[in-house]
């Protein structure tokens, strides 16, 4: 280490710009904070040494630098602001139909454009590596710019003599001198207690100065920010985050998902209500609509849970926790689970009754079989010798190029194929039934089957969660507004005075707002003698 | 509580008055040489649009009891709440540096927003279940003050920009702030297109197919791009000189685009025919007036406008609409395009106050920045709502 001893006896460490006691620029360093093209100090961080602006010798050096650079990072944030803006030109993919494939969906759509955009893996950008890379560069060089600045920042500060030399006072941006034998010193120090400056006085010398505080803002929003990208990582942690769906149907009770088999769900009932078309006030909103707008969507449920060991085979023993509604908006809490309204299925079939009779004769009535929709059995039973086999069952039927097929689980669209087996004869009749469909497979047969009466109920679709990295995130909010408030509401002022034979020099700093910091120098040598100092800054340009 | 939706609309025809007027008497400071004068000029000013901004609010609360919900919730609502931020951020910043000037420009311009909100649909709009949470409020009412004080720092950027760029010859500055003063001017023609037409009942309607279903498309301005494939049904309308092109199949993707279209060649119209009337730049005219104003001064309030916006708007855009959408849709951001230009807006943000940091960035680099800012916000309020829609869009 190469020290360096000032005029003043203070020593100072290697790559110093101002002495860290006295304010003398140390010859030589001047170039370190570009003050040798300068006729004012570069006051930024005092003229400290900084890793960054003293070593550039080992790779390791060279990294530092290269991250604790502003110019670096700024640079970063705009590739990530452009990345972002392009992101939004065309929906992500998880905002396209789930039932489509993207790879065709992207030209489809939006043409070669798409297609590129696709090809280029815009479509999911915010999850793509090299999205994270650019967010981890950010972090990385939050990171290390400000353990560059703060620890010899806060060093100087702390350090900081009233008595300065000459040159530092003169290369102020604020800067005057009085030639008078009648200044008010008492004053002047009053004024600026009455401005709350603290006063620092060494022979003579002044040092008036408020709000250092305001300096660790920056370092303050930065930790805020680091805190908050280590809890958004840690979501990749299965253990700190689930991200579940439970669909359950009226009157039903269903596992939660994501608890292991902990926690189970009972769907009293689902609730959709809309806005009354008649209401005076949004009926114009409405009828511009063109149709019913929801006003709620609500699912009364009651949570158990189960008590003691799971056991193959045997119901699980459940105990209830509590009775609650989930809407959007307020999820129901239980345990460090939390469900959410998210989805919902109106009027899904849930029992159809079928009747057996004369095709021509709709009043002759051969016996009646009842199909649980969610769970049909093969094979249907009747009292009279009938039977009745399912051939094939269709929850949400639909032809697709000419094949019969279904497009979920969910009996929202329900068809069937049965063979009809009247007694005693062994050859089969079939026939294809769904909702509005009725058609004889050969075109003979003697029976036929009718629709008796069908039974509807909701189904609810919630997402469970539990998120142990909810309380990090916010934490890191919160540091990060403490931080920016810090550094932005309050400017970190400082004031020099220095006596001469006859009058005084003054000098003064502030981090930003100039024409705050002279209405407060104004305002202190009121009354004192003391000349208004000039702007040197401003009379230059 | 028919009623009280008309003292709400009387009110915010009264506030938009009151800027106007204020306007005048911020303009009035300019022409005062001696200083005696101008102070009253601009105390008159400021009263004026202290009142006009009163009587804003009370068109909010009035409208929030006539709905039962706070209005802030579809476009018109938004942006009018949006121009009454902007005049509070003036408010605040003139108390701190006295800037008569920025009046003269802040004030126009939430004018010219408030103008532009009315262009769209007005009535009241219930509330979907996702929008029914006081964290709705808090969000979008904190986002939008944060917006209006970040949008002082362009007005300041305007008033730097036109008092410091060398008009004696044209270069990229002269004709980039051209461009700026073209837009607000295409704005202007907008809002006198609009208006007209809608007084006249003019209407324009096409039989078109979108998303392979018959439909209608009724357009409030005459048509010179119709709807792909449309047909036009009604009588005595204009016929579009050319149809969008297929893959323009959003509903009213081609109306859309006619209007913006209106608005271009209204706003070329417009403003040729004040460079006619001008003889000069229209920057280059105004830059007489500003020049007893202080740049650094101005360059301050600018900087001072972002510090004091900047937090404002993280609270709101960001932290708050994370608490709420982490209630209504179970994940605190879910990269939809609205919250990503939120994020653009706070990542542009702190660029800017990076380089604020580094020598040679004050003055008309970061007076560009402002403008550029405020592009920014004004394509999340407009262009993400009306084009690339998102769980947000309110039109
Ligand atoms: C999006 C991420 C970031 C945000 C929101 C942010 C925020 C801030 C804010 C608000 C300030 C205070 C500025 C002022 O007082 O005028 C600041 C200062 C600073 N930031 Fe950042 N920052 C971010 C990323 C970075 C990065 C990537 C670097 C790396 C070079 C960096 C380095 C600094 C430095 C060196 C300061 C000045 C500290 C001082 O004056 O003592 N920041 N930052």
């Amino acid at each position: 280490m190469n020290e360096i001893k000032c005029e003043c006896g203070h020593i100072n460490p290697e790559g110093t710009v101002l002495c860290q006691s006295c304010g003398k620029p140390v010859e030589g360093n001047q170039h370190i904070d570009g003050n040798d093209e300068q006729q004012l100090l570069n006051m930024r961080y005092d003229g400290t040494a900084r890793r960054s602006q003293t070593y550039n010798r080992t790779v390791v050096d060279k990294i530092w630098n290269f991250f604790s650079s502003v110019k670096v990072g700024v640079w970063l944030i705009v590739i990530t602001v452009i990345a972002s803006g392009i992101g939004t030109i065309f929906p992500q993919e998880m905002y396209i139909p789930s039932t489509v494939d993207p790879a065709t969906h992207y030209r489809d759509q939006f043409g070669i454009l798409g297609q590129i955009y696709y090809q280029l893996g815009f479509h999911n950008l915010y999850s793509s590596w090299w999205y994270m890379i650019l967010i981890a560069m950010i972090g990385i060089s939050i990171v290390i710019a400000s353990i560059d600045r703060f620890f010899p920042l806060y060093k100087v500060l702390k350090k900081q003599k009233p008595k300065r030399h000459e040159a530092f006072m003169k290369k102020q941006r604020v800067f005057g001198t009085t030639e008078s034998s009648e200044v008010d010193i008492t004053r002047f120090k009053q004024n600026l207690k009455n401005q709350r400056f603290k006063i620092f006085e060494q022979d003579g010398h002044i040092l008036a100065e408020k709000n250092r505080f305001a300096r660790w803002g920056p370092y303050v929003n930065h930790i805020g920010l680091i805190v908050f990208l280590i809890g958004a990582l840690l979501r990749f942690v299965p253990a700190f985050y689930i991200d579940e769906f439970v669909w359950v149907r009226e009157g039903e009770t269903a596992v939660v998902s994501g608890t292991d088999g902990q926690y189970y769900i009972e769907n009293k009932d689902f609730i959709l209500e809309t806005y009354d078309e008649n209401d005076e006030r949004f009926k114009e909103a409405i009828q511009k609509q063109g149709g019913p707008i929801p006003k709620n969507f609500q699912t009364d449920a009651v949570i158990y849970k189960r008590v003691g060991e799971p056991i193959p085979g045997a119901e699980p023993e459940l105990e209830k926790v509590k009775e609650d509604s989930a809407k959007m908006n307020q999820p129901i809490k239980f345990g460090q689970f939390a469900l959410y309204q998210a989805s919902y299925q109106l009027n899904e079939f849930k029992e159809m009754t079928f009747k057996i009779h004369d095709k021509d004769n709709e009043d002759t009535n051969y016996g009646e079989f009842t199909v649980d929709l969610t769970d049909p059995e093969t094979e249907y039973e009747l009292d009279n010798g009938y039977r009745v086999e399912v051939e094939n069952y269709f929850p949400e039927y639909e032809l697709n190029d000419g094949e019969p097929t279904s497009v979920s689980k969910f009996p929202k669209n329900p068809a069937f194929v049965f063979s009809l087996y009247p007694p005693g004869d062994a050859q089969p009749e079939t026939s294809f039934l769904g909702i509005g469909a009725n058609i004889d497979a050969s075109g003979d047969n003697q029976y036929k089957l009718g629709l008796v009466s069908f039974d509807v109920r909701d189904v609810t679709g919630l997402t469970v969660k539990k998120d142990y990295t909810l309380p990090i995130i916010a934490l890191g909010g919160a540091i990060f507004m403490i931080g920016v408030i810090q550094g932005m509401y309050w400017n970190h002022r400082r004031i020099w005075l220095q006596p001469k034979s006859n009058g005084v020099w003054i000098a003064g700093h502030t981090n930003k707002n100039w024409f705050a910091l002279r209405r407060e120098i104004g305002k202190s040598i009121e009354g004192t003698h003391i000349e208004e100092p000039v702007d040197q800054h401003e009379m230059k340009s | 509580m028919g009623d009280l939706l008309s003292i709400s609309s009387n009110l915010l025809y009264a506030a938009f008055v009151m800027y106007l007027i204020a306007t005048f008497f911020f303009g009035g400071t300019i022409r005062d040489k001696k200083k005696g004068r101008s102070r009253v000029a601009g105390n008159i000013g400021i009263i004026i649009t202290i009142i006009g901004f009163l009587s804003q609010v009370g068109y909010f609360f009035t409208r929030w009891g006539a709905s039962g919900h706070a209005p802030v919730s579809n476009l018109f609502e938004y942006t009018t709440f949006f121009g009454m931020m902007l005049v509070f951020a003036f408010i605040i910043l003139y108390f701190i540096y006295r800037l008569d000037l920025l009046g003269l420009f802040a004030l126009p311009i939430a004018v010219l927003l408030i103008a532009f909100a009315s262009m769209f649909p007005t009535e009241l709009s219930p509330l979907v279940p996702s929008l029914q949470s006081h964290w709705l409020y808090i969000h979008v009412t904190t986002a939008s003050l944060g917006q209006g004080i970040l949008s002082v720092s362009f007005v300041a950027g305007l008033i730097f920009l036109i008092r410091q760029i060398d008009q004696s010859k044209s270069s990229k500055h002269t004709s980039w702030l051209e461009f700026v003063l073209y837009v607000l001017v295409a704005t202007v023609s907008f809002i006198i297109l609009s208006s007209t037409f809608s007084a006249l009942n003019y209407e324009a309607t096409f039989q078109a197919t979108v998303n392979g279903q018959d439909t209608e498309i009724t357009y409030e301005l005459p048509a010179i791009v119709g709807p792909y494939e449309g047909e036009l049904v009604s009588e005595n309308a204009m016929s579009p000189w050319f149809y969008a092109p297929e893959w323009m199949h959003g509903q009213n993707a081609a109306m859309k685009l006619n209007t913006f279209l209106w608005s271009l060649f209204g706003g070329l119209i417009l403003y040729g025919l004040l460079r006619l009337i001008l003889r000069k730049r229209i920057a280059a005219s105004i830059q007489p007036l500003l020049k007893r104003v202080n740049p650094e001064l101005v360059d301050e309030v600018a900087y001072r406008s972002v510090a004091i916006g900047f937090p404002v708007f993280t609270l709101g855009a960001l932290i708050f609409a994370m608490i709420w959408a982490q209630q209504a849709w179970d994940r605190f951001w879910g990269w939809d395009p609205k919250e990503v230009w939120a994020l653009i807006t706070f990542f542009f943000y702190a660029a800017y106050l990076h380089l604020r940091l580094s020598r040679g960035w004050q003055g008309t680099k970061s007076a560009w920045l402002a403008v550029g800012g405020f592009g920014i916000i004004m394509f999340n309020l407009i262009v993400v709502n009306l084009v690339i829609s998102g769980l947000h869009s309110y039109a």
